[in-house]
């Protein structure tokens, strides 16, 4: 199997998109949940019906090599579409459909440019525990941070 | 030949029942949760994804609750699980250059950018049991200090050393297939690609055994830790309806950067070899392993002899993985009446014949 490439550089909203998607795989369903009941939700039929699977994690021989297998891990998947038109996908890792049927419905409500700025203040509680978290753990980090010396031994 | 045998389905049913029971263990203490299993056993939940080459917390600490405990068995419900499930693709390769870091350490280099960080680790421990964790009380809080200007960028030590052209590079990524074992069964000389792959989810006694051969003698490559990072890295995913690389979520990895004595030749001049170890969650004993082993395994690609088990891929590659190892060895106890009939039957002629045989000789010898 061929790594899956990364393709060209992504545009400005592609780039965009891929953060709310990215906010929507850390957060919890509970957050997803209540991100929804925040936004006026046209009903959503499945394009496809949610559904588990695998995606084979390929690293890098020395980090920055020849791809090879590490392992899988599993990914649930979602794609929706809209009362009024849009479609929406979700990936995200684990298991929950659930989750990532919500994901999916907030992907097809930001595509939408009128309901986008809404989207991101449901979300933004979620992107601040998010970000909270994050940087909770890298001043507990931080204070792991260790300064070695080299001792001289006394022999002469 | 294994000739199967009938029968036993009650006796098996009340087994079953019975292990039901046993898992539980007595009802008067509280049941484990498997978010209490996921978060208080989480290296041992690590090492299942890692030897069951499935990334999932939650079905790890599943597999262990079902499993009562039982490491290989945990990782044969993993591997069996998978079996059910689509495979949607290959990810993008992981950036573990852009790993958000809990731990980082160099036994080569003391100061580094981006600095050292302990993180989470067992390492300077004094091994005494603490008895205070056999009561239920309040952990005391891990302490914080503000990261440093330079936390968020943490290049790989080897990077450092390619700097000078001390170090071998890492092979070229020219976009060739890369050879998957869980599809096609592993045709000797496997690569190096498919190598790690087999290390990654082989078993973390096993390579840790081979892995000390290496250092006591059977193998040697003269290893440095360059550096071992722990944390989490983003997985991408480019499905082909949206065509463009979706975020699926983050997971913990050990990577572990080996560096090992020189090579050169009369065309270049020497330089630090390198083996490596990638693993899910925090694995530091196995990422370690395995870049020990990966280098003993590229003995001769560089001109090692080969000598010891170490760098045999085809024992290494064989004999790693539990499930196979486990799957053999205790089929060992399922009933083999009709091999174990035609054995006795053959001892019992062979020995028939041996007296037959011995009977003039010891006429002669009461003769005599």
């Amino acid at each position: 199997m061929t790594p899956n490439p990364a393709g060209p550089e992504p545009g400005p909203e592609i780039v965009a998109r891929q953060a709310v998607m990215a906010l929507c795989a850390d957060a919890s369903r509970t957050e997803l949940e209540v991100a929804l009941t925040r936004l006026d939700v046209p009903a959503a039929e499945d394009l496809r019906a949610p559904e588990t699977g695998l995606v084979m994690a390929t690293g890098r021989i020395g980090g920055d090599g020849r791809p090879f297998h590490v392992g899988e891990v599993s990914v649930t998947r979602a794609a929706i579409r809209l009362a009024d038109g849009g479609t929406g996908f979700a990936y995200h890792l684990g298991r929950d459909r659930t989750k990532a049927r919500l994901a999916a419905i907030l992907d097809a409500l930001w595509q939408d440019p009128a309901r986008r700025a809404h989207v991101a203040a449901a979300l933004a509680d979620a992107a601040n525990r998010a970000e909270a978290d994050r940087r909770k753990a890298a001043r507990q980090t931080a204070a792991t941070r260790v300064e070695f010396l080299t001792v001289a031994r006394g022999e002469d | 030949m294994y000739v199967a045998v009938k029968g036993g389905e009650a006796a098996i049913d009340n087994a079953h029942r019975l292990l039901a029971e046993a898992r539980r263990g007595d009802t008067s203490v509280p049941e484990l949760s498997v978010a209490q299993i996921r978060e208080q056993m989480a290296l041992l939940v690590d090492r299942v994804m890692t030897e069951g080459s499935l990334y999932d917390p939650d079905l790890a600490a599943l597999a262990l609750k079902q499993a009562r405990g039982d490491l290989v068995e945990a990782v044969f419900l993993v591997r069996a699980y998978r079996t059910t499930l689509p495979r949607f693709g290959a990810s993008v390769p992981l950036e573990t250059g852009a790993m958000a870091v809990a731990r980082r350490v160099s036994a080569t280099f003391k100061d580094l950018p981006g600095g050292q960080v302990l993180g989470p680790t067992f390492d300077y421990t004094h091994r005494l049991i603490d008895f205070a964790l056999a009561a239920e009380g309040e952990t005391e809080t891990a302490a914080e200090a503000e990261p440093r200007a330079d936390a968020a960028l943490c290049p790989r030590v080897t990077d450092l050393l390619a700097q000078d052209g001390l170090i071998e590079a890492s092979p070229p990524d020219e976009g060739a297939p890369v050879g998957d074992l869980t599809r096609e069964p592993v045709d000797y000389p496997a690569d190096r690609a498919l190598r790690l792959q087999a290390l990654a989810r082989g078993d973390e006694g096993f390579v840790l055994g081979l892995a000390y051969s290496t250092q006591r003698g059977y193998g040697r490559t003269h290893p440095f830790v360059g550096e071992i990072r722990v944390g989490e890295v983003a997985v991408e995913f480019v499905p082909e309806e949206l065509g463009f690389a979706v975020p699926l979520g983050r997971v913990q990895l050990t990577e572990c950067q080996m560096v090992n004595q020189f090579k050169g030749s009369g065309a270049a001049p020497p330089q630090f070899t390198r083996g490596y170890g990638l693993s899910f969650g925090q694995s530091e004993r196995k990422a370690m392993a395995m870049a020990l082993v990966d280098r003993a395994l590229r003995a001769e690609e560089l001109g090692e002899p080969v000598v010891s088990p170490a760098q045999d891929q085809e024992f290494v590659l064989a004999h790693c993985d539990s499930l196979q190892a486990t799957g053999f060895v205790e089929h060992l106890k399922l009933p083999h009446y009709v091999d174990f009939q035609a054995e006795l039957e053959l001892v019992r002629r062979l020995r028939a014949e041996f007296e037959h045989r011995s009977e003039p000789v010891e006429m002669q010898e009461a003769a005599e």
